[in-house]
């Protein structure tokens, strides 16, 4: 099966007269990863469950490879699925749990009823073939030695495996995934993501998955629609979300440590002045007023003359150190700080420091939270 | 002695004595069981013998069977229990597992409506309903029917309740998946979610079966031709129409009449006491 | 506007639908619970609604002409010493049943549990009277206390009193119906207070002796019973609304005879016996009241007492 474009146009859905889905237009390119990542009660699951035909959009309308499916039952949008509980059937053996979707499209209702439905003549070659798509499908996810267990003897990452593998052996238009690693602990996790992006590059299949862990999404993706109370507040490649996030709520929510955000004035001509002094940025003409001025933790800098600062605390992360700090005599927020471990941090007189940041990597936002122009007149500011 | 007794008896004691509280009461309990099935093996010439002494002097249980089951058809008695019990389970569960599905997992108009009413049902007991019901059978010309017995019985609200509590824990992620896979919904509900809660249909079942074995008072309102009596309805007649002395017969008729459910109840001892005292409603 | 666009909405025109999908979801659960509520509608709502409509009358199955008489069924009830004296009686078999059916099924539980390795047996010897069929062993019991073939005025002979006939003097009558009703309740009361018992955290015991609670009596009035109480309180309804129900032994035993009718005994006679269905109509509707209030209170508490 070739992979298939997906196409969302004007959804809305409202429950209870609560709008949870306003006005989403997203198209979905073939053989995508497209993650959608929000907190939770953003709408995307929601969103992801109108793909598969599990909820009926209020407005607007569902395409899948350009045949439109608005109306269509959820077994007729050749669909798969992971639910983040994994959703198998307690019942069935694992290797029925993967045949499942093949029976159900291929086999007569007659022969699928228990004990009689084997008396059904003519479908041999069928069934056959049906054991050898899930001999594959379990091959490769290397689930083959459990294909006789019942899921509740199977381990949280097993269960995983197998609803993968009962996704992926009816070949599907598109992958759809709600959360599917968030049962996992947190070595599984990394590894399914490997696993995940890897199986991903080998089917070159369309997938769309629901995550609320932003690592998830920037380490998977090919694009990502951050959402936020029903609407996507940008559609874009990792890279650009974390490097030119346009909002502020984006800007909040990409990136951990998350960005430090300062409290700025610009004035009338442009300049934009912080933590009581001019900091050598110019904003776009006519932006005068209050805005926020976000600095990644990896841009922050010690430098030898900048704003005085004493650390609060040192967190190491490996590779990494993360260095909370406070700006002496301003009510600025707590700042975190990022470098590599190897580097020491300049111990100022009495435990104070001097920080600075790479002003060429500083990011504004206007009062009302969108991404301005921002141009630096030297390459550290302080 | 006396002493190693008086030293040893405040140890024995709070362990003998609940004993022996217990299988006094027991004796108490289970005391009608023995007489009837010690009387059923006793000559009628017996019958003024009231010692408890368990071997008769001669065995008579052959022929006080035998003259039980030519007195009165019991034979045909157990087997329009059984076609009772059965009809009507197999309707109640038919007619309950989907309603309770629709009730745990849909959404339709009238749903609210629908489980008030059900829950409202529950506390009506069918002697309120068997008027009316007698009524309206006896103008379709419908008594003396196994239908008649069976009717009133078809829809149990308790197994829709018991049905729907057990249903609701079903995961809703595992039914949309099975949406996915193009499964039918009847195949969904009966295959997966039924399925899933066969510890429910088992204890329903035998509440359901013992109740409706052990009922007397719908037979006897609809019932009086004997070849269609359930087993208490032939028993009560059977004890009527018995009016001299041969206890020995009469207690073996019990003993039959008893007989299945006792031997159930001891068979699957976990399974009866589930079934019978989950509802509180015998 | 036309009708046209009203049948086909366009994707993507911002009008609000009820959408197929959800419409063919409506669809299977009406059709699912169709036939329970079509059964729901012919065994319960239409019944009750005739019923009520009887008891307004003096219809008498089977006669030519039937009036409307208003409330005056309700009123020969009051004044009917027949179903005067079954009430009492009721009331006297439920006094009786009631406080033993609960007390001693407590006592056993309250043992049974302690015991580890022979409970299954005393389970069983105490549950066998709920599975077997009373009207069968109503009969049994009709032996046993036969005043001359008996075994138990035997005993009461060996001990020099004088046989008492328990079925046939009137004032005996409705109380040994109430030791029968006992026999039948104890252990399914029982099972109801071990489930009660096994509830109970074993911690709650080993505060209660930390806490100084040496004498089990202590430890079962700190612990043990006010932590039953729900238990107990369902118990007394559950057995409240099955004394009501007496019927099986009135109907072998006594034939409500010698004035020992009970309620659904008279029910019985008024409705099937004497075609009375006006009268009996009413009747019936007395007792469903009586039942309802005890009922519904049952109801209310079931979700939390479904035992498997």
């Amino acid at each position: 099966m070739t992979p298939q474009s997906l196409d969302l146009v004007g959804i809305g859905k409202s429950f209870d007269g609560a709008d949870v889905l306003e006005n989403i237009d997203l198209a979905i390119r073939p053989g995508e990863f497209l993650s959608l990542v929000g907190a939770s009660g953003c709408g995307k699951s929601t969103l992801l469950r109108i793909i598969a035909g599990l909820e009926t959009p209020d407005r607007g309308s569902v395409a899948i490879g350009g045949r439109d499916v608005t109306e269509a039952d959820p077994s007729d949008r050749n669909i798969a699925m992971v639910f983040q509980s994994y959703a198998l059937y307690p019942h069935m053996s694992v290797r029925q749990n993967i045949a499942t979707p093949l029976r159900m499209r291929r086999l007569p209702l007659a022969a699928r009823l228990p004990v009689i439905g084997r008396l059904v003549p003519g479908l041999g070659a069928t069934r056959r073939e049906i054991a050898s798509a899930v001999e594959d499908a379990a091959e490769a996810l290397q689930i083959r030695p459990l294909l006789d267990r019942k899921p509740a003897q199977l381990s949280g990452g097993q269960r995983q495996r197998v609803a993968l593998a009962r996704a992926l052996v009816r070949a599907p238009a598109a992958f759809l995934m709600d959360e599917p690693l968030s049962n996992l602990d947190a070595k599984l996790r990394a590894h399914m993501r490997e696993e995940l992006a890897g199986l991903h590059r080998r089917l070159g299949a369309t997938f769309v998955y629901v995550t609320h862990d932003q690592i998830e999404a920037m380490t998977m993706s090919d694009r990502v629609a951050l959402m936020e109370a029903g609407r996507i507040l940008q559609l874009g490649t990792p890279a650009e979300l974390y490097e030119r996030p346009a909002s502020l709520s984006v800007a909040r929510f990409i990136g951990t440590p998350a960005m430090n955000l300062l409290p700025v004035e610009i004035d009338g001509a442009g300049r934009i002045s912080g933590l009581g002094r001019d900091l050598g940025l110019e904003a776009p003409q006519g932006k005068r007023g209050p805005a926020t001025l976000g600095l990644r933790p990896e841009d922050l800098r010690f430098v030898a003359n900048g704003s005085p600062a004493r650390i609060l605390r040192t967190e190491h992360h490996g590779a990494d150190r993360y260095v909370t700090l406070e700006i002496l005599d301003r009510s600025a927020p707590t700042l975190t700080l990022r470098q590599r471990a190897d580097e020491e941090p300049i111990p100022g007189a009495d435990g104070t420091v001097a920080l600075g940041f790479h002003a060429g990597r500083a990011h504004l936002f206007g009062a009302d939270g969108a991404r301005l122009v921002l141009r630096a007149r030297r390459q550290v500011a302080a | 002695m006396v002493a190693a007794l008086r030293r040893l008896l405040p140890h024995l004691l709070p362990h003998l004595l609940p004993h022996a509280a217990l299988a006094l009461g027991a004796g108490v309990m289970l005391l009608p069981f023995y007489w009837m099935v010690l009387t059923s093996i006793r000559p009628p010439a017996e019958i003024f013998n009231v010692s408890l002494w368990p071997i008769p002097e001669s065995f008579a249980g052959l022929a006080n069977y035998a003259r039980a089951a030519s007195q009165a058809p019991m034979a045909r008695f157990m087997l329009n229990g059984v076609i009772v019990c059965a009809g009507i389970l197999v309707v109640q569960v038919l007619t309950a597992v989907p309603a309770a599905y629709a009730l745990a997992k849909l959404k339709f108009p009238g749903r609210r409506l629908l489980l008030t009413l059900v829950i409202a049902a529950l506390c009506v007991p069918i002697q309120a309903l068997a008027l009316p019901l007698f009524v309206g059978l006896a103008k379709a010309q419908l008594l003396n029917t196994y239908f008649a017995q069976m009717a009133p019985f078809f829809l149990s609200v308790f197994a829709i309740f018991l049905f729907r509590q057990s249903f609701r824990s079903y995961p809703d992620e595992v039914i949309e998946a099975a949406r996915l896979d193009g499964f039918t919904e009847m195949e969904i509900c009966w295959g997966l979610v039924m399925r899933g809660s066969l510890p429910a249909l088992a204890a329903f079942s035998v509440f359901s079966i013992v109740a409706h074995w052990n009922d007397l008072y719908w037979p006897m309102i609809v019932v009086s031709d004997t070849a269609l009596a359930p087993p208490p309805l032939g028993m009560l007649l059977f004890s009527d129409a018995e009016s001299g002395a041969d206890y020995g017969a009469l207690m073996a008729g019990a003993a039959i009449v008893t007989a299945p459910m006792v031997l159930c109840f001891l068979i699957a001892r976990r399974h009866f006491i589930a079934g019978i005292t989950m509802t509180g409603v015998k | 506007m036309s009708v046209l666009d009203l049948a086909l909405p366009s994707a993507g025109v911002p009008a609000t639908r009820r959408p197929r999908a959800e419409r063919r979801m409506m669809r299977r659960g009406l059709m699912f619970a169709a036939p329970a509520a079509l059964l729901l509608l012919a065994t319960y709502i239409v019944p009750l609604l005739v019923l009520g409509g009887f008891s307004l009358t003096d219809y008498k199955l089977g006669a030519v002409s039937t009036r409307f008489i208003g409330l005056d069924n309700f009123v020969q009830a009051f004044h009917d010493p027949v179903f005067r004296r079954a009430l009492a009686n009721t009331v006297l078999y439920a006094v009786i049943v009631i406080p033993c059916g609960v007390g001693l099924a407590l006592g056993v539980a309250l043992l049974v549990h302690g015991r580890r390795r022979s409970r299954p047996f005393w389970e069983i010897a105490y549950f066998l009277p709920v599975t077997a069929t009373l009207v069968a062993m109503a009969t049994v019991w009709q032996f046993l206390l036969h005043p001359s073939l008996g075994p138990v005025n035997a005993a009461i002979r060996a001990l020099g009193y004088a046989p008492v006939s328990f079925l046939a003097t009137p004032s005996l009558m409705i109380p040994t119906l109430a030791v029968i009703g006992i026999w039948q309740v104890l252990g399914f009361n029982m099972v109801l207070f071990l489930a009660g018992l096994t509830g109970i955290p074993k911690d709650l015991h080993e505060a209660a002796r930390l806490d100084g609670a040496k004498n089990p009596i202590d430890r079962f009035l700190t612990v043990t019973w006010p932590m039953l109480g729900p238990t107990t309180m369902f118990v007394v309804v559950t057995t409240s609304i099955t004394a009501f129900k007496v019927f099986e032994t009135v109907a072998v035993l006594t034939k409500g005879g010698s004035g020992s009718e009970t309620l659904l005994y008279a029910l019985y006679l008024e409705g099937f016996e004497y075609s009375e269905t006006g009268y009996a109509a009413a009747l019936t509707l007395l007792f469903l009241a009586l039942i309802l209030i005890l009922s519904i209170w049952q109801t209310l508490h079931l979700d939390r007492k479904v035992h498997y």
